[in-house]
């Protein structure tokens, strides 16, 4: 074996458990049958991934990934789950999640993708010269598995929470696999989580006074009638 | 093979047969108490299997000798298994006999003929268990399998004592793919043994049960060694999982008494924890519909491969 555990620090071994842990959260939440507890998975990836922050700039001593980290806690564990939970109230969506494809196969799917993603990733991670560059595949494995989550899904929260996680899987990239980026493009790109979760918010009680529903088969319904 | 090293084996072998039945009583007990029921004795297991063995024999009149020879062959399979196991010693003879792929084939011929012995006297409730019973085992044999193979990756054997010495051995460090094999192989135990999620043992309901409905037509002696071949096969389990996940306090050689003889109350503290726990689970879960074990199962190869590649991905 190239390398073993026993040589790391104990912070990479806790970075590289917290990514072990972000993967399986994503699997479950493409396992999950109800958006309620799909939020709560969400929030716990986002927990996951503030500790992971805040445990990297321990280690490597950047007072700014404290405050990127600090910044996930609150955006990604609070505000938008809490965001989300009031827009299913509002919409009165809490039906469960009716997904393209069934439970299993997705699963299998997924573990496809993984093994891609692995094999993707360690040509890059050599690049890097991070102790804990190895857990890069994983971040790009959240990635490919929200994308999946995305496809598979019908309904339009599910996707919005897919693509949710889909940044997280990117920032857990940003974080594992170069120390963090600069605070100003973190913001940015905070405040455009933000944004971005504000007007699908929007959106939502726009497709369904249009549609009565939130199902999005009915968009590609609108594009036949086009043709007519 | 030293004489010392054969008596260890009688050792551990007797000690599993013995231990096995409390086993099964200790976790009736604590589920019992979990759920504010009265609990049943302790040596109950114990008196079933006596009463068992001093009752008539009832043999329908078209079984065939498979049905008469099932119950000796999965008893003997079950016993050997739990030789193999390094459950107090890991350097036992049986031990080096087989590896951890070989284990999962015991335990696989003892699954095929206790159906073929199910389907053998043409009752419906008989085949209707064997076939679920296949069921479950076709999707939980490939997840012990990767269970086994994570264990196998990080100690670069197949054979059991050598990954339970390398796993107690090794540098105290986070093993999250260790984690992942954890459960993984908690579920898959839950679903070999009978357990709750997958199957009742403590119902006689007609249309839920797997493994009550393939015994169905067994009587006395035969009945007694099925009960405790199903204990020994609990038994093996934890065995199995307390040696992969928790191998401390295992006996590293074969001729040390000493050792052997400190292993023994560390493995009973163990398995009384392990019992706790599975009554805990059995507590807080609900049977689901047979048609929910592959999703069940399907988890539990999940989480096998994903520690796996995990292992592969981190080295850990």
């Amino acid at each position: 074996m190239a390398h073993t555990i026993a040589g790391l620090p104990l912070w990479a071994q806790l970075i590289n458990l917290l990514a072990a842990v972000l993967l399986l959260l994503a699997f479950a939440m493409l396992a999950q049958r109800r958006v309620l507890s799909l939020i709560d998975l969400f929030a716990a990836q986002g927990l996951a991934l503030a500790c992971s922050t805040a445990i990297v700039a321990f280690a490597t001593a950047q007072p700014h990934l404290y405050a990127s980290a600090g910044i996930t806690l609150v955006l990604k564990v609070g505000l938008l789950p809490w965001l989300l939970h009031h827009l299913i109230r509002k919409l009165d969506v809490r039906w469960d999640v009716e997904g393209l494809i069934n439970i299993p196969t997705t699963m299998l799917i997924g573990i496809v993708l993984v093994v891609f993603s692995f094999n993707l990733a360690v040509p890059i991670s050599q690049l890097s010269n991070t102790v804990t560059r190895s857990t890069l595949g994983i971040a790009t494995a959240s990635v490919m598995l929200s994308f999946l989550m995305m496809i598979t899904r019908r309904k339009a929260i599910p996707q919005v929470i897919g693509f949710l996680s889909m940044e997280n899987g990117l920032f857990f990239a940003a974080t594992s696999a170069t120390y963090g980026m600069p605070l100003v493009v973190e913001l940015g790109i905070a405040l455009d989580v933000l944004i971005g979760m504000l007007i699908f918010g929007v959106f939502f009680f726009q497709i369904r006074e249009q549609f009565d529903s939130l199902d999005l088969k009915h968009f590609e319904k609108l594009k036949e009638e086009s043709h007519l | 093979m030293t004489p010392t090293g054969f008596l260890s084996q009688l050792l551990q072998l007797a000690i599993a047969l013995l231990l096995a039945p409390l086993l099964l009583g200790w976790v009736n007990q604590c589920r019992a108490w979990l759920q504010n029921k009265s609990a049943p004795p302790l040596l109950l297991p114990y008196r079933m299997i006596r009463k068992l063995f001093h009752k008539d024999a009832v043999i329908a009149e078209n079984a065939s000798p498979i049905f008469r020879t099932m119950p000796y062959i999965i008893f003997g399979a079950m016993a050997l298994a739990a030789a193999i196991v390094p459950s107090l010693a890991t350097d036992l003879p049986f031990g080096q006999a087989a590896d951890a792929i070989a284990l999962v084939g015991l335990f696989a011929l003892a699954r095929v003929f206790i159906a073929l012995a199910a389907m053998d006297i043409g009752t419906a409730f008989g085949s209707m268990g064997a076939r679920r019973e296949m069921f479950v085992g076709f999707l939980a044999e490939p997840a012990l399998l990767m269970v086994l193979f994570t264990a196998s990756l990080i100690s670069g054997s197949t054979s059991l004592p050598t990954i339970v010495d390398t796993l107690a051995h090794r540098e105290i460090a986070i093993y999250p793919s260790l984690a992942f094999a954890g459960v993984a192989f908690t579920m898959v135990s839950l679903a070999e043994n009978a357990r709750i999620p997958i199957d009742n043992p403590a119902t006689h309901l007609e249309l839920t049960m797997i493994h009550e409905a393939m015994i169905l037509e067994y009587s006395a002696r035969h009945l007694a060694l099925i009960e405790w071949a199903s204990a020994l096969k609990l038994f093996n389990y934890s065995c199995i999982g307390l040696a992969l996940f928790l191998p401390f306090g295992i006996a590293q050689g074969s001729d040390d008494w000493l050792a052997i003889l400190g292993a023994t109350p560390v493995l009973a503290a163990k398995l009384a924890a392990g019992g706790f726990g599975l009554a805990l689970i059995e507590t807080f879960s609900a049977k689901v519909r047979i048609f929910r074990a592959p999703e069940f199962l399907g988890t539990a190869f999940l989480l096998a491969v994903l520690g796996m590649l995990v292992n592969l991905l981190l080295g850990s």
